[in-house]
């Protein structure tokens, strides 16, 4: 028996539109059996998991606070998906954008006043599109496949962060943590409303990225010429659209995005440069852009959705003693069944060699040569 | 159904359709046909392009599944759910766009699609012996890339037989080859016939038609609207039926005072070193096309034509600017946009995935060619496309050239060939360029669609603009040229007035006489 996959000749849009809710309720029925597993009532586990950590308006704010970097990055990624561009090095990208940006906070910290903060999330972006470009360059130049090209620069860009605060950025008076110093008070991104919670302007400047990449995509030549490339780069070719272009466009957009998420995320939540800046931000905002559809306005949602299981894991850690790493299989399922949904809308499953899958067809296709014995 | 029909009440048919329908949202794509397909005998299938000679097609051969109606193969009814029934019940099909790897040989291209394990040596052998019986010279060996489009199909048609059908489904088989590949594959066809094998022909060459088919269905709008005896029938009888009218007949209004016109199109020494080892290398190629006159190149497919076309739309640079120049200017080195902005426009060859992407609407694919040269329509400030300008203008060119669709504004890939073809077409002819290239104007076109095309290329030139027309179909060329060029191995001879210009002629330049030396070689023979 074998399995084959065949292409539908018609793709159900209503299908398209559920994916995602079924994606995320088959997530539910897998983690339930995960939760039983390992000897917990499943629904004691859901309600310590996705309701409790937003039941108070300073849990919102966490939300918001884990939301907005992946919004960010997602809405990036979404424009180079779309191109079918495969960067999936935006962790790398995120954490020189953090590095770039904590220039004037750490190197400078007697440089004060209101401009400090506007030039650190430019500088953050700068860092971001720099990182980016490196693959685009390698991609353009010499063909290289940026989907190794970008990741592998994840691990030179977190070495690296993790070398400069252990070695030239360490807090001289930080008994040895590696850590740099504590940020100054203007190098800090403020809290929106800092008597409810601790939700910072990053949550802002990821609903407006979301709406301004929207309206790109949707609205204006730039984002035809994106969806053009992507989809049949012949045609794009024909239209007059560079290929080189847009492989630098979509690397630097999507680096600048993950860099102000990387610098928003240090200056705003952090601030300081650790070791470690990102629980996996660059990795999950890869789910956040496929659950969002690659449509940045579902990425908002998709980014609080997965924003919810990183708060549910700490909270399955303190309240049962569950790892927190149940927060990564959660998004790795997540991602699985999305990615499934998706493939079953565009192909059907074929069972070869078991008659019993097209009762009609199967059974007259083995009429027929008897038939033809008979005569 | 009315008559009661018995699974064996005639023994001679192969195939019967009763009340095949197939319905795509709101289009009836095929509405009840019957079809009865005899043994032993040619037939074709005939009717103008979104007839739903396709969607009949891809039904027989279960890429499609019919909404209702019944199949019965030899007399007991059958479902054709994949194509892999359709092979195992004996129908094998060779379609029009091949399927082939050109890095492989023939053989392991056949090898590929038996799937069924045996030795390439062996499938080699038995394909050697196949192809030498039918008359169709193959050598399995050889790579693909190397092979000439009539080889190639060769090749689809012997992988076809080698799974012995009953039933061969034919679809526009004589579109890309010469003359004379043509009259070899008719022997062929005739060849099977004789051994009792069907065929179901599906072509818009009524002179074919009538030539070797033994009995013709005609369809329009998704219905059967007759059957009948193409040899009792004339090429105009059976164009009335597909069409339901009379076809207009392309008027060449003469082209007076041509030579003094403004040359709009200047190609000077142009040459090009393949960019892939199965690229053509084009050599020191001249051509002047003037303003007012229709320049035709002809020449069997793959000699070059494709990277002429990409050469001189600037999809490819060149590296003397002065090599293509558009109204008197030099335009080597300026990209397919720029030279457009030059008053210039092209309709590649390959309609879906070059000249339109098929996954988009109508409107954007018209945004896709259009969109610097009607920045001012199309976009707005700050770059924002004005939706509902380019919304009208794609309806405009809808209605002007007459292009049916089952929605308002289908993605490209739901529109039939002949369709989309059009509207490729009319979406240049609505900016009056004063330079047009046009490669394969109507390939896979029906009649109908066909004559509006090249009255339109033509009645754009007679306006004052330059048009040049690439093409397969020596038909056409003669129809619509003032001159005809033809293309052989990356060269170009020089046009030939319409008036000296005959099918023997092109033919033998075709075939690779010596440029120049055509009328010679005539007086010899």
């Amino acid at each position: 028996m074998r399995i084959e996959l065949v292409k539908r000749p018609q793709r159900s849009a209503l299908f398209s539109m559920l994916s995602p809710f079924i994606a995320f309720a088959l997530t539910i029925i897998a983690g339930a059996i995960m939760f039983a597993l390992l000897g917990v009532n499943p629904l004691n586990a859901f309600e310590i998991y996705f309701v409790e950590p937003i039941s108070q308006v300073w849990q919102l704010h966490e939300l918001a606070i884990k939301a907005a970097p992946l919004i960010l990055i997602a809405v990036g990624l979404s424009v180079c998906y779309k191109a079918n561009i495969w960067n999936i090095g935006a962790e790398g990208q995120f954490i020189f954008g953090a590095i770039f940006g904590s220039i004037i906070p750490v190197l400078f910290p007697q440089f004060e006043g209101p401009l400090v903060i506007p030039l650190m999330l430019l500088l953050g972006m700068v860092g971001g599109a720099f990182y980016a470009s490196i693959p685009a360059l390698l991609k353009t130049r010499f063909s290289t496949n940026e989907i190794l090209t970008s990741l592998m620069l994840v691990y030179v860009a977190q070495l690296f962060l993790d070398w400069l605060v252990r070695g030239p950025w360490r807090d001289p008076q930080g008994h040895g943590f590696p850590q740099t110093i504590q940020f100054g008070e203007s190098a800090v991104l403020p809290e929106l409303m800092p008597d409810a919670g601790r939700a910072n302007w990053g949550f802002v400047f990821a609903l407006v990225a979301a709406v301004l990449v929207w309206l790109m995509m949707s609205r204006m030549l730039k984002g035809f010429e994106v969806r053009v490339l992507g989809s049949s780069p012949r045609a794009g070719r024909f239209a007059g659209f560079g290929f080189n272009r847009m492989v630098f466009f979509t690397f630097l957009l999507s680096g600048a995005l993950s860099g102000l998420a990387g610098i928003s995320e240090v200056s705003g939540a952090i601030g300081q440069l650790q070791p470690v800046i990102s629980p996996g931000y660059g990795f999950t905002a890869i789910i956040v852009a496929f659950l969002g559809r690659l449509n940045p306005l579902g990425i908002v949602a998709a980014g609080l959705v997965l924003a919810l299981t990183y708060l549910g894991g700490e909270a399955v850690q303190s309240a049962l003693g569950i790892s927190d790493k149940v927060a990564r299989v959660f998004q790795g399922m997540l991602l699985f069944f999305v990615l499934g949904c998706d493939t079953l809308i565009h192909y059907r499953i074929r069972l070869i060699g078991m008659a019993l899958t097209k009762p009609n067809g199967a059974a007259q296709l083995e009429a027929a040569p008897k038939l033809e014995e008979a005569r | 159904m009315g008559g009661t029909v018995s699974a064996n009440h005639d023994r001679a048919n192969l195939l019967e359709v009763r009340g095949l329908t197939k319905i795509f949202g709101t289009l009836t794509a095929c509405d009840h046909i019957d079809l009865n397909i005899a043994k032993g005998e040619i037939h074709a299938l005939l009717g103008e392009n979104g007839a739903g000679k396709s969607t009949l097609v891809k039904m027989l051969f279960g890429s499609l599944e019919p909404n209702s109606g019944e199949i019965f193969w030899d007399g007991s009814p059958v479902k054709i759910t994949s194509p892999g029934v359709a092979k195992k019940l004996g129908i094998g099909m060779v379609f029009q766009h091949f399927s082939l790897f050109e890095a492989l040989t023939a053989a392991e291209n056949i090898a590929l699609s038996l799937n069924d394990g045996s030795p390439i040596s062996t499938i080699a052998a038995k394909a050697r012996a196949l192809s030498f019986s039918y008359g169709l010279p193959l050598d399995p060996d050889s790579l693909v890339g190397d092979l000439s489009v009539g080889e190639r199909q060769r090749i689809e048609i012997i992988r076809c037989l080698l799974q012995t059908p009953q039933l061969i489904i034919l679809d526009e088989p004589t579109s890309v080859l010469t003359p004379q590949e043509a009259d070899k594959l008719f022997e062929t066809l005739e060849r099977l016939r004789s051994e009792g094998k069907s065929i179901l022909y599906i072509s818009h060459r009524l002179e074919e038609v009538k030539r070797i088919c033994d009995r013709a269905t005609v369809l329009r709008h998704g219905k059967v609207v007759g059957h009948c005896n193409p040899r009792e029938e004339t090429a105009a009888s059976l164009a009335r039926m597909m069409v339901g009218s009379e076809v207009k007949a392309v008027v060449r209004a003469p082209a007076d005072g041509i030579e003094t016109a403004p040359a709009l199109l200047e190609i000077r020494s142009l040459s090009r070193k393949p960019a892939t080892p199965f690229a053509i290398p084009l050599k020191n190629i001249n051509l002047t096309v003037r303003a007012g006159e229709v320049i035709g190149i002809a020449g069997v497919a793959g000699n070059g034509q494709g990277e002429f076309f990409e050469s001189v739309s600037g999809e490819v640079l060149q590296q003397d600017a002065g090599s293509v120049r558009i109204r008197g200017k030099d335009a080597g080195g300026l990209s397919i946009t720029g030279r457009r902005l030059m008053g210039a426009a092209f309709v590649p060859e390959e309609r879906l995935g070059h000249g339109a992407a098929p996954r988009m609407k109508l409107s954007e694919n018209l945004l896709l060619s259009r969109h610097a040269t009607d920045g001012k329509a199309f976009v707005g400030s700050g770059g924002m496309v004005k939706n509902g300008a380019v919304y009208s203008a794609a309806q405009r060119i809808i209605t002007a050239m007459d292009v049916r669709k089952s929605a308002p504004d289908p993605e490209a890939a739901a529109l039939s060939g002949g369709n989309l073809q059009k509207f490729i077409v009319g979406r240049e002819l609505d900016r009056k360029p004063s330079v047009m290239i046009v490669n394969q104007p109507t390939w896979g076109v029906d009649a109908g669609a066909a004559a509006h095309i090249r009255q339109a290329l033509i009645e754009l030139a007679r306006s004052g603009s330059a048009v040049l027309v690439i093409s397969q179909d020596l038909d056409e060329l003669f129809e619509l040229s003032d001159a005809i060029g033809v293309m052989h191995n990356g060269e170009l001879s020089k046009p030939l007035p319409i008036a000296e210009a005959t099918f023997e002629k092109i033919g033998l330049l075709m075939g690779g006489a010596e440029p120049g030396h055509a009328e010679h070689a005539m007086e010899v023979a």
